[in-house]
């Protein structure tokens, strides 16, 4: 099987560049100028779109991220609300690979068949869960491959050598090496050291690694997609977006745009970078 | 849900830490590598005699244990039914059963070399518990607390600080117990290095339900040998209060597999079941949070409800996944108590028996009243008694005061 992530890194290996991954929260601040910030981020630069769908209790996530979480839900965020979300940007955009990053407990209450079914038909190409270990790989990611969903899985600076396998076993589309111990939006880790990581990563897999957390500035993103398949940022975004907002937290004219320039700042950091000899 | 009632009730969990379909380890990358770590110390712990010698050592000579299993007689005379006994957590040092479990963990983490602990607390008891066992062991401690949970429980917030721990009011979602616990996650995973995450129910991702539990159970234990004593044998009833539901797995655990023990949980029913409450058996269902799959207290979107009790040890909107197993088993029943039960409950115990109960431990005597004298005079009940009441004082001053205005 072949989805959109896997003939997005085809094209960016014939091009010779990295992949710039931008996260948002679905439904930030509401769920219409949400929509319309997603259909402006392939035009600003963005190679690979994960969206985050919101949920009460991100224990992975920093302050920036929870309070988009909380900023969609309190606006009437739902699921069904943000696949519904990904049909409408499918309408204008059939390449671009969207992937729904976020916390099991809503697919499951969702219920996991229907889940992989609707999220199928509106066009989500991959999965990325935060608290779905390989350990728990038979509630979503071994189903999520049968429906024909990329299962992207984390990887960490605690996940040893030892550990890799078991981690890569069942993984598509990307890797995503978390590159600090931590939550979002907090320290950088140092790019010689991301390197490091990323070798070893590829030691166990032929699949791209992207790498996030942390990552703020073009430099920065140029730093990391010089050592990786991709960069992927999601903080600063979620920060330019806040910014943007009035003191109601409700969008203003300058929401969408002021996303999309970070975005594209981002991005010509990323196209930047001189590929790391392979 | 129509799986086959068990042998046993005490084998769980399995080795993947499921109890029935509840429990497992849903937790980030991050941490999976330590858990795994954790889930073998405790192992080799548990299989080491000297470490049960040292803890039992610890448990006499400083928690102050055994503690006593007391004949309520003036309880029972009012209630005018059941024999009532209780188990009295409350005179363990810190003034709960919270440190039964601290004092297995803080060695445990000894043993894996950790010099920093950290912790979430509600009504501030196992924030406390921990702080005086990191004193004790010369541990750096922090103390994550829902800002909410800080106001209302001041006089434990001044005692974890004097103890020497850092306690961290948690700003974020509904600001009370499970925030602490999202809060001091993300501790967690940012100091794997270091850091000891010393969790404070039967809750969190496995090996921590059982582990919390094998702790927990030494109040069963010397239950059953001091009715042995008392009365020549076993218990005909046991009751407890429920939060995460450490202080009931403590003492249901070593009477699962007696059919002859009747045994209830009781919630938090808050302002009641149709409003704001802490019930997640009676009003929730299953869904993953903290770690493990368990009955919660969410929306039709799968988000998180805010739970609300009187007391913040109960302010928690889910439950240990091995009590969500003992439900759909049938083994266990849960009952509710409301916020107004637990107040007149705590005015009870207080002036019939000289004790005054923590409000957490109040909704177990409140469900007494309705148990006990249902049931015949040589029926013997033994109520939990989690914790003393002094933390509460400030609390119940202010809403009694309240009530007279
Ligand atoms: C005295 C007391 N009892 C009960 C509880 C509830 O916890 P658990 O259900 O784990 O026993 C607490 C929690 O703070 C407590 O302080």
């Amino acid at each position: 099987m072949t989805t959109r992530i896997d003939a997005l890194f085809a094209e960016l290996a014939k091009e010779g560049r990295s992949a710039f991954v931008t996260f948002l929260m679905a439904g930030d601040p509401d769920p219409a100028t949400s929509l319309d910030i997603l259909k402006a981020l392939p035009k600003a630069g963005a190679d690979i779109i994960e969206i985050g769908m919101p949920f009460t209790d991100p224990m992975a996530d920093g302050p920036s991220i929870q309070a988009a979480g909380l900023r969609a839900l309190k606006s009437g965020m739902t699921l069904r609300k943000t696949l519904e979300m990904v049909r409408g940007f499918r309408e204008e955009d059939n390449t671009t690979p969207l992937v729904l990053m976020g916390y099991y407990n809503p697919i499951y209450i969702y219920g996991v068949d229907k889940f992989l079914a609707d999220a199928k038909t509106a066009g989500v190409d991959g999965l990325i869960i935060v608290d779905l270990p390989p350990e728990e790989d038979d509630e979503l990611c071994i189903p999520a491959l049968k429906a024909g969903l990329n299962f992207i899985r984390l990887a960490t600076p605690t996940t040893d050598d030892k550990r890799l396998p078991a981690v890569l076993a069942n993984t598509s589309g990307f890797v995503y090496y978390v590159s600090i111990t931590g939550i979002t939006g907090a320290a950088a880790a140092d790019s010689k050291v991301v390197g490091d990581a990323v070798a070893r990563i590829k030691r166990h897999t032929k699949l791209p690694v992207c790498v996030g957390f942390g990552i703020r500035t073009p430099q920065a993103a140029r730093a990391i997609a010089e050592k990786a398949d991709g960069a992927v940022v999601g903080t600063a975004l979620v920060d330019a977006l806040r910014d943007s907002l009035d003191t109601q937290g409700q969008a203003t004219a300058k929401t969408v745009a002021a996303v999309a320039d970070v975005v594209a700042s981002l991005a010509q950091g990323v196209r930047g970078a001189k590929q790391a000899a392979e | 849900m129509n799986q086959r009632l068990p042998n046993s009730f005490r084998t769980g969990p399995d080795e993947r830490g499921h109890f029935g379909n509840f429990g497992g380890r849903f937790v980030a990358e991050t941490l999976m590598p330590l858990i795994l770590d954790l889930e073998k110390a405790y192992a080799a712990a548990k299989a080491d005699p000297s470490f049960q010698a040292q803890m039992n050592g610890h448990l006499k000579d400083y928690v102050g244990r055994p503690s006593p299993l007391y004949f309520a007689e003036r309880l029972t005379e009012h209630l005018g039914g059941a024999k009532i006994y209780l188990k009295r957590e409350e005179l363990n040092h810190t003034g709960s059963h919270k440190v039964n479990n601290v004092l297995g963990q803080i060695m445990v983490a000894r043993r894996m070399g950790k010099k920093r602990i950290i912790a979430e607390t509600g009504a501030g008891q196992h924030g406390v518990a921990t702080a005086t066992l990191c004193a004790r062991f010369g541990l750096e401690c922090v103390v994550y607390m829902g800002a909410v949970d800080v106001a209302r429980q001041a006089p434990n917030v001044f005692r974890m600080e004097m103890l020497g721990a850092k306690v961290v009011p948690v700003q974020s979602g509904t600001r009370t117990l499970k925030d602490a616990m999202n809060e001091a996650l993300r501790d967690w995973v940012t100091n794997v290095h270091n850091t000891f995450y010393c969790i404070g129910t039967v809750a969190g991702p496995h090996p921590y339900p059982m582990m919390v539990r094998d702790f927990q159970s030494v109040i069963g234990e010397e239950t059953r040998k001091q009715m042995q004593e008392a009365e020549g044998r076993l218990p005909d009833s046991l009751v407890a209060c429920i939060g995460g539901g450490s202080n009931a797995m403590g003492l249901f655990h070593p009477f699962l597999d007696d059919p002859s023990v009747e045994i209830f949980g009781v919630e938090a029913a808050g302002h009641g079941l149709t409003q704001l409450h802490a019930a997640s058996i009676a009003g929730g269902r299953p869904g993953v949070l903290h770690g493990n799959r368990t009955y919660l207290l969410m929306d039709d979107d799968g988000q998180i409800q805010d739970a609300h009790s009187i007391s913040a040890g109960l302010d928690y909107p889910g439950i240990g996944p091995e009590h969500s197993w003992l439900h759909e088993t049938g083994r266990v029943t849960y009952l509710s108590a409301t916020d107004d039960e637990a107040l007149a409950a705590f005015m009870l115990l207080s002036r019939l028996e000289g004790i005054p109960p923590a409000l957490e431990s109040a909704h177990a005597i409140a469900k007494l009243t309705e148990l006990a004298p249902k049931r015949p005079k040589d029926h013997l009940m033994v109520v939990n008694l989690s914790g003393r009441g002094d933390k509460d004082i400030p609390q119940i001053t202010e809403i009694l005061k309240g009530r007279k205005q």
